[in-house]
Formats: structure tokens, sequence, C-alpha cells
């Protein structure tokens, strides 16, 4: 079981609730927008407190009200990648790209840095700035990050959004490789339904 | 231009005293604009205003504010003295706790902004990379908030070499000890024909007040150009 997530909490006037196991791969959290699947990515990073419920993931307890569990983010070892990207402005993209990796345990390491960049395509990009990436470029290096952070998962909030059609294609590849060839349990949040018919192995239905 | 060793002296004792103070007081002024900008807790609206109080206040009334607390018989005054054996009366370390004092409020204010210009989801993604409170707090908010901190020293600096009213009123006008620049210069207006140091003194003033703002334009850009918000300190 990879995902075991039960949780709920009141936001404004509004009750978010989601509950949903999926087994190995990509598990998909479709809905509309508005619907809260932000909201759930992130209390599953641990930067948003349930209310109630449970969150396991891979067989780890990352939050349980009633035991009282609540992991600090820096303990759940999550690769997030946000939607926006949300690259460090004030460093280039090596010291971004390292910036996980020497917080991760040692012995631990999932991949290097030249293995990231590979894998990903972005050895040119080292010694460049955020803001001077193209949007395809930044989520590409934030898939990097977050690789190297050596995580146990990974969270992806509407990676393709901001992306033109021939980037989008780029970046799904670069998805089902994660999926298939690193075999990391992958939590992605979108609102296209050919995306997530193409990468899913479980789709959970969000409503609003 | 030249200037009489005294009127060097002067120069040296603004910059020692301006210089001492702004350092002395960033630690504070980043604890307070911490607290303003992030803090929630009672008595927040209260000490907004106590840390805004120099700046509203007549220099005067703040120097005087300064001599009853800090004065051989006052609370502080007299607990330093005791203890430490260190008194600020018609010591230029006075001069330098009045000038902080009056820098603090711009210090703060500059501060503050550029901590809340900082995007907190960023250090929402330190988090989830394995950064702790303390180092995401090291390695984002405060690199992050460079150019206020440096906004905040310049400003606080400026204010600093012009400080006159509560520096005198609390340390008087000492030679080599409190004479700073702006009370040196109103001192050679009292004496007749002294026209010709109040003129060197001045145009100092200006150059050192010019000087601190394009060193801060020039941080800024540097700064901007390696990504950070705005390149313009003012």
């Amino acid at each position: 079981m990879s995902f075991d997530v039960s949780v709920g909490l009141r936001l404004g006037e509004a009750r978010l609730g989601a509950s949903f196991r999926s087994k190995s791969g990509l598990t998909a959290l479709f809905g509309p927008s508005g619907a809260g699947k932000t909201s759930l990515l992130n209390m599953v990073a641990g930067l948003l407190r349930p209310e109630w419920g449970r969150i396991i993931v891979d067989g780890e307890t990352l939050f349980d009200a009633d035991e009282g569990i609540d992991l600090p983010p820096e303990r759940r070892r999550a690769g997030y990648v946000f939607q926006d990207g949300r690259l460090f402005p004030h460093m280039r993209v090596r010291t971004n790209l390292l910036y996980g990796q020497r917080l991760a345990p040692r012995g631990r390491r999932l991949m290097g840095l030249e293995e990231v960049t590979d894998f990903l395509g972005i050895g040119t990009l080292l010694d460049r700035w955020p803001r001077t990436l193209s949007g395809g470029e930044a989520q590409r290096v934030a898939i990097g990050r977050a690789l190297l952070s050596s995580p146990r998962f990974l969270l992806m909030d509407e990676p393709l959004a901001s992306l033109d059609v021939a980037r989008r294609e780029e970046i799904m590849g670069v998805i089902e490789r994660v999926r298939d060839e690193l075999a990391l349990p992958i939590l992605y949040v979108s609102h296209d339904r050919a995306e997530v018919e193409r990468l899913a192995t479980t789709i959970v239905a969000v409503e609003r | 231009m030249l200037l009489s060793p005294e009127e060097w002296e002067i120069v040296r004792l603004s910059l020692k005293v301006s210089g001492v103070a702004v350092l002395a007081v960033l630690p504070i002024a980043f604890a307070l604009a911490w607290a303003l900008a992030r803090g929630r807790f009672p008595g927040k609206f209260l000490l907004d205003g106590l840390v805004h109080l120099p700046l509203v206040l007549p220099p005067v009334v703040t120097g005087w504010l300064l001599l009853i607390l800090f004065g051989r018989t006052g609370p502080a005054g007299a607990w330093l003295e005791r203890w430490l054996g260190f008194t600020f009366m018609f010591r230029w370390t006075g001069a330098a706790l009045a000038a902080a004092v009056m820098a603090l409020p711009m210090m703060v204010r500059a501060i503050r902004l550029s901590i809340e210009a900082v995007d907190r989801r960023l250090e929402g993604a330190a988090r989830t990379l394995g950064a702790g409170r303390w180092h995401s707090f090291a390695t984002i908010t405060l690199p992050l908030s460079v150019p206020g901190i440096v906004a905040g020293l310049v400003l606080g600096f400026a204010r600093s070499i012009g400080e006159f009213g509560a520096t005198i009123t609390f340390v008087s006008n000492i030679p080599g000890e409190t004479r700073t620049l702006p009370i040196a210069i109103y001192s050679a207006l009292q004496v007749p024909g002294s026209e010709g140091a109040v003129t060197r003194l001045a145009i100092i003033s200006v150059l050192l007040s010019l000087a601190a703002l394009i060193l801060s334009e020039a941080l800024a850009r540097r700064g901007a150009a390696r990504g950070f918000g705005g390149g313009h300190v003012l």
C-alpha cells in the first residue's frame, strides 16, 4: 500500500475531507480546481495540518490525529514538485538542486547530481539563475531538486499546468520514467483528464 | 578640502558613533521586525507604536526619556553603574545609544517590509526538502531579506549621522566624546568668525550622506542581479 490517507479539515466555511488508498505507481487526485487537491498534497507534505484523520505512506505513519503523531515536513521526506516550480530565486540551479541532497540522510541517496542532470537533461543549466529559465526548464529543475533530496515518495501539483504542448509531452515522459524506472510512489494532482488517464495507475476523484 | 585636526576628530567620532549605533542595534531591529512581520501576540499593536515612537516624538523628549532611564539615578543607569561600573552619561557610548534609539524605527520598517516580502511558500519548499525551521530561516528567509537589512543599515546610519536633539539633551555637547557633526556645526555657528569651519563640516555631512546612498544603491543592484527582490533600497 503506497498511500493510505483519510483526513479532514475545516477551511473557513468549507469542509475538506478525503479518504483513499492506493497501490504502488502514480495515484492521481483528479477533480475541478477549487476542490482542495493542493490542500490535500500540503497535508501529506506536512505543510498543512489536518484536524482529524491519518496519513500513512509506504507503511510509515506521517500523521495520526488520534495517536498525536505529526511529523514535521523535514522528516517526512516528500519530494514535492510545486505547480510554480518554487525554485529559490537567490540560488543558481546547481545550488537549488543540491539544497535537499545536503540534508538527506547519508546512505539513503537515491541518485547523484550527475545522474539526475542526465536523467532530466538539465546539465547545461547548472550555472543559470532560476529567473532566466523557461517554464519547462524550471519544472525539470524542480523535479531534479525533489529527486536529489532522496524522497521516499513524490508529490506533484499540476506540474504541467504552466507549460505549452511540446513541453508537456516532454515532462510527461520524464514523469513516466520516474514512475517506472525509479519506482517511487507518486501522488499527482491534476484537472486534466487526458493527462491523468495516461499517467495514473490509480485515479481518485476529488469533488467540490 | 583640508580639515583641521579637530575637525577630523569630529568626523571620526561621528562615524564611530553612528557605525557602532546601527551595528549594535541591528540584531534588536531584526528581532523586532521579525516579531512585527510574523508574530501573532497580544500587545503587538502597542509594540509597533513603541518602536515607532522616536520617529514622531520631538527628539528632545526622546533625549529626556533616555536621561531619566539611563542617567546616574535612573533605573537602568543606576543598575549599569552599580553592577557593571558602566555609564552612558557624557560618553560617546551615550551618543551612540541616542543615535541607535533614533535609528531603530527606520531600521525596523525597512527590515520588516523585506521580511513581509519573502514568499513563505519558499520556506515551505525548503522544509519539504529536509530543512528544519532554523535551517530554512538561515538559508531562505535571511538571505532574501538582505536588501531590507542593507536598506535599514543605510537609513539608520544616515539618521544617526544627522542626530542632534536627543543626543545633546541626553549626553550634552562634549568635544571628543559627544560633539558629533551636527552638534559641532551648531557649536561653530555660535562662535563669530567660524563660517569656514561650518562650511567644511556641512560639506562633509553632505558627502557622507551621499556616499551612504550610493553604496546602498550599488549593493541593492548587485542583489537584484542575483535574483533578490527589487533593485532599489529607498
